[in-house]
């Protein structure tokens, strides 16, 4: 469970993440929605301590996530962010084995290779693996980026718009893929989306920001309604229930 | 594609023909134009090759470590003004402790004061410029590059208003080049490099996970923070021994770590740092060959850096622009 | 108007105090002595008063330069000495020295000023050729170029051995300033005048070729007269008293932020301001380590470079 309490980051006297109190799950796949700068992504990055809080507390199955040995948090909960460049010319499989350096610091056993094979071919990237990044389509890349993370093998896994440069048939595989982790290996997979039908269809947790703060959390049943999306976003929609899912239609 | 030549220029074999030409070109200073006296010729010699040795090695490593910091290849610590801050705090040590407590001291004694206030007062003003990461990379390089004019303009006018004198004496105990190296001081800079390079040894798979950049790297486990002030540290040391050993060069860093890059396929630091160290050797002491025996002249080879280094600056430049 | 007639004040009195600062026995009571009277004076007339009109001229000129070329350039961050005139200039100073030592010296200057064209028209092509995604990239290419030149210089002047003699050009030293040896910076001091007069048609050309177009001037004849002013005054500033590190850049910016940048208005104040800092700064020099002097280059570098920085980094919230 990630416990969040009271959470706020500001920049020079304005909020960009307020009060955030919440509780994610120990399993299943949670979406985090909200329109741009609802403070989405800094909320992300405090929960998985790339960026200090300015106040409030986030704890990882009762460890503060600040005070936390940094190796053993990265056993425990893994985290992309949105556009990553990297400088050294790496192969797909180069990257991909990075995930395993919390487990085997650079010298890999057999197990760790079974783990990077086993990722790489999970996100069709087999026959790229001797690629490098740099010759790479972006949706090639994002999910050359995706293998890594989940390479590292951790209870939780966020991710910062990962349907970000994927087509379509990508972007229903990548969110196929998070359900099978939460479902048969039980994670608990924490996304920043915009495509709110992917999160009402694919999500067992919603959570809704809003101008830093958290409006709404619940099951997508519960939060994809005309009335809330209004109130997110401030926007009309027409929701329709399509074989049981909720699923919004903007085009009004 | 280009798999086949790949798998021919392996790191093994680069790295084989790296280390074989630094030796070549360190055979051939020792023997090319010997007369006579090997007694004299053979410690003699042999002190600059030492110098230049370790003077290459201690800039290759640098500049690579610090563009895995920074994450980038165009910043290096001499563009950032390292050097010329080593000078203006020789100078000032000079300046408020004047010159007869110095030569009071033994070299190694000084150089060590130096290095240790180098690194005191680098990290602080380095770890307040890099306070956030490289975002804007032109900024910072202007930024470094001002503030190694700052430095250098610094240091200049302590020496004019220490008196004329005094500085004379100043100049023999502080500044060294190629020709006039200091047994005592090389045996204490091979120390610290020595030091050096077992810290990093020690941290070689550390290096490849600081390579991916802030956030890839603190989700992989590592304690950023701690890893880029201990990495500055280090740099900072061994930019203190070269330049106290040669004074600054500007531009040789970023020369070889991006030939390094360049021949070495690989992003493995365990690799890349010697390859850079063997290139940094070559270059230094075959420059120094070639303008000593072939073109008969001392002490240019600084000189002819700046020039290539600046050419190449501008066009790595105008290339990050235009992709 | 009434401020700017207090700023001429103000850089009157500092000439005024420039003219009785120095080693031999210059003062208001020296002169008006009968007993040394003939001595102070005819130490003032070789020596104080064209140092302090030295100074006045280069100062002004200099600054107005460093504006010119920010307006045509349109970026903050130039000037002479970052954009490679500077280094260009030394080169056909070395050049001269080499193939024609007796040239007279306003030939010299000359020769100089085409370097230092030539060398700005090199900065610009290869600005042409880079995306300007940031307004640093393009001092940061300047000061490369003139690294470049600057390497290339050393090099010749080493194999000659003129490193020495050089090396009295590349810091800007005012201690040798006598009568009969400035007279060259009134020429700089007529460009100023001109550039002054050509005022609107830099700040229109500073808005961009479309623009210029469309006001009917010719873009490129003006960036040329812009260009050929800066590297006439940087020529002959150069030859007289040698390289003054970044007093065009901190210059205008100064007045940038408190005025901004309309050349009709700021240009007077921005010549001003260069002549008030340059004496300011050559008074400093004489009594740092008086008798001796620090040369002015040594000092503007440390003056320039520390106010480059607050400009630089002053806007990205450092040192809060």
């Amino acid at each position: 469970m990630i416990e969040v309490s009271n959470v706020t980051k500001s920049y020079g006297g304005s909020d960009v993440v307020r009060g955030v109190t919440s509780s994610l799950p120990a399993s299943g796949v949670t979406s985090i929605i909200g329109p741009n700068g609802a403070g989405k992504s800094t909320f992300l990055s405090m929960i998985s301590r790339l960026l200090p809080m300015s106040s409030g507390q986030v704890t990882v199955d009762g460890m503060d996530i600040l005070t936390a040995d940094g190796d053993a948090m990265a056993k425990k909960l893994s985290i992309l962010r949105q556009d990553n460049h990297l400088t050294a010319r790496l192969t797909v499989r180069d990257l991909v084995a990075f995930g395993r350096y919390p487990h085997s610091k650079g010298r890999p056993t057999s197990d760790d290779l079974a783990h990077v094979e086993r990722s790489i071919s999970y996100l069709g990237l087999a026959d790229l693996t001797h690629r490098f990044l740099d010759e790479l389509s972006g949706g090639q890349r994002q999910r050359a980026f995706i293998a890594m993370v989940l390479c590292q093998d951790t209870k939780y896994v966020l991710l910062d718009e990962p349907l970000n440069n994927l087509d379509m048939k990508h972007a229903v595989a990548m969110m196929q893929l998070f359900r099978r982790a939460a479902d048969e290996l039980s994670k608990s997979v924490v996304l920043v989306l915009h495509d709110i039908n992917f999160a009402s269809c694919y999500s067992d947790l919603i959570i809704a920001m809003r101008d830093g703060q958290l409006i709404r959390q619940g099951t997508p049943a519960e939060i994809v309604t005309g009335a809330n999306i209004h109130e997110i976003f401030d926007l009309e929609a027409r929701v329709e229930t399509v074989d049981g899912r909720s699923i919004v239609h903007f085009y009004l | 594609m280009g798999n086949d030549t790949k798998r021919i220029w392996t790191p093994a074999l680069a790295l084989t023909l790296l280390a074989g030409l630094a030796c070549l070109s360190v055979a051939l200073f020792m023997t090319v134009g010997v007369k006579g006296n090997w007694g004299f010729i053979l410690p003699f010699r042999g002190l600059k090759i030492a110098t230049m040795a370790l003077v290459g090695y201690a800039i290759a490593v640098s500049t690579v470590l610090f563009h895995t910091i920074t994450g980038n290849r165009i910043l290096t610590p001499s563009i950032m003004g390292f050097d010329a801050l080593f000078i203006l705090i020789q100078t000032s040590i000079a300046f408020f402790f004047g010159a007869t407590f110095l030569t009071g001291l033994p070299p190694s004694g000084l150089f060590l004061v130096q290095t240790a206030a180098m690194t005191v007062f680098a990290g602080l003003l380095f770890s307040w410029l890099f306070r956030g990461g490289v975002r804007e990379l032109h900024l910072m390089l202007l930024s470094g590059i001002i503030f190694g004019l700052l430095f250098r303009s610094l240091s200049s006018f302590l020496r004019r208003v220490i008196d004329p004198d005094e500085f004379l004496i100043l100049q023999d105990t502080l500044f060294a080049s190629f020709n006039r190296a200091n047994p005592e001081l090389l045996s204490v800079a091979a120390t610290l490099v020595l030091l050096v390079s077992l810290a990093a040894w020690r941290m070689r798979n550390v290096f490849d996970v600081m390579a991916l950049g802030r956030e890839t790297a603190i989700n992989l486990g590592v304690n950023h923070r701690r890893m880029v002030t201990l990495t500055l540290a280090m740099v900072t040391i061994l930019v203190s021994v070269s330049t106290a050993l040669v004074g600054p060069v500007t531009f040789f860093g970023l020369l070889v770590a991006n030939l390094a890059y360049m021949l070495v396929p690989s992003h493995r630091h365990i690799l890349i740092l010697p390859g850079a160290a063997f290139l940094a050797i070559t270059c230094l002491v075959g420059g120094q060959l070639f303008l000593e025996r072939v073109l008969a002249y001392d002490s240019a080879l600084s000189i002819v850096i700046e020039f290539a280094g600046g050419i190449v600056f501008i066009m790595m430049i105008v290339m990050r622009g235009a992709r | 108007m009434k401020y700017f007639v207090l700023a001429c004040l103000c850089v009157v009195a500092l000439g005024v105090l420039s003219l009785f600062v120095g080693v031999s026995d210059v003062t208001p009571m020296t002169l008006l002595d009968p007993a040394t009277s003939a001595h102070a004076f005819e130490m003032l007339m070789v020596s104080r008063v064209p140092r302090t009109l030295a100074l006045v001229l280069a100062g002004a000129a200099l600054a107005v330069a460093g504006l010119i070329m920010q307006m045509l350039v349109r970026n903050r961050f130039v000037e002479p000495s970052t954009a490679g005139t500077v280094e260009s200039a030394s080169l056909g100073l070395l050049v001269v020295m080499l193939l024609a030592p007796g040239l007279p010296v306003i030939l010299k200057m000359l020769v100089a000023a085409a370097f230092a064209l030539a060398g700005t028209a090199v900065f610009l092509g290869i600005l042409r050729r880079v995306p300007l995604r940031s307004e640093f990239i393009v001092p940061l290419i300047g000061l490369m170029l003139g690294g470049v030149i600057e390497a290339g210089t050393n090099f010749v002047a080493f194999r000659h051995d003129l490193l020495q003699s050089l090396n009295a050009y590349m810091i800007g030293d005012f201690s040798a300033i006598l009568r009969g040896r400035y007279e060259l910076l009134w020429i700089s001091f007529g460009l100023t005048c001109v550039a002054y007069v050509a005022a609107d048609r830099f700040t229109v050309a500073g808005l961009g070729q479309d623009f210029t177009t469309n006001l009917g001037l010719d873009y490129r004849k003006v960036m040329a007269f812009g260009m050929v002013i800066v590297s006439l005054v940087t020529a002959t500033v150069v030859v007289t008293c040698g390289v003054i590190p970044f007093l065009g850049l901190v210059v205008p910016n100064i007045i940038r932020l408190v005025i901004g940048d309309n050349l009709r208005r700021t240009l007077p104040w921005v010549a001003l301001l260069g002549a008030a800092l340059v004496i300011s700064c050559d008074i400093l020099a004489r009594l740092v380590i008086a008798p001796y002097e620090i040369p002015i280059g040594t000092i503007m570098g440390v003056i320039g470079s520390g106010l480059f920085l607050y400009f630089l980094l002053r806007r990205r919230g450092y040192g809060e």
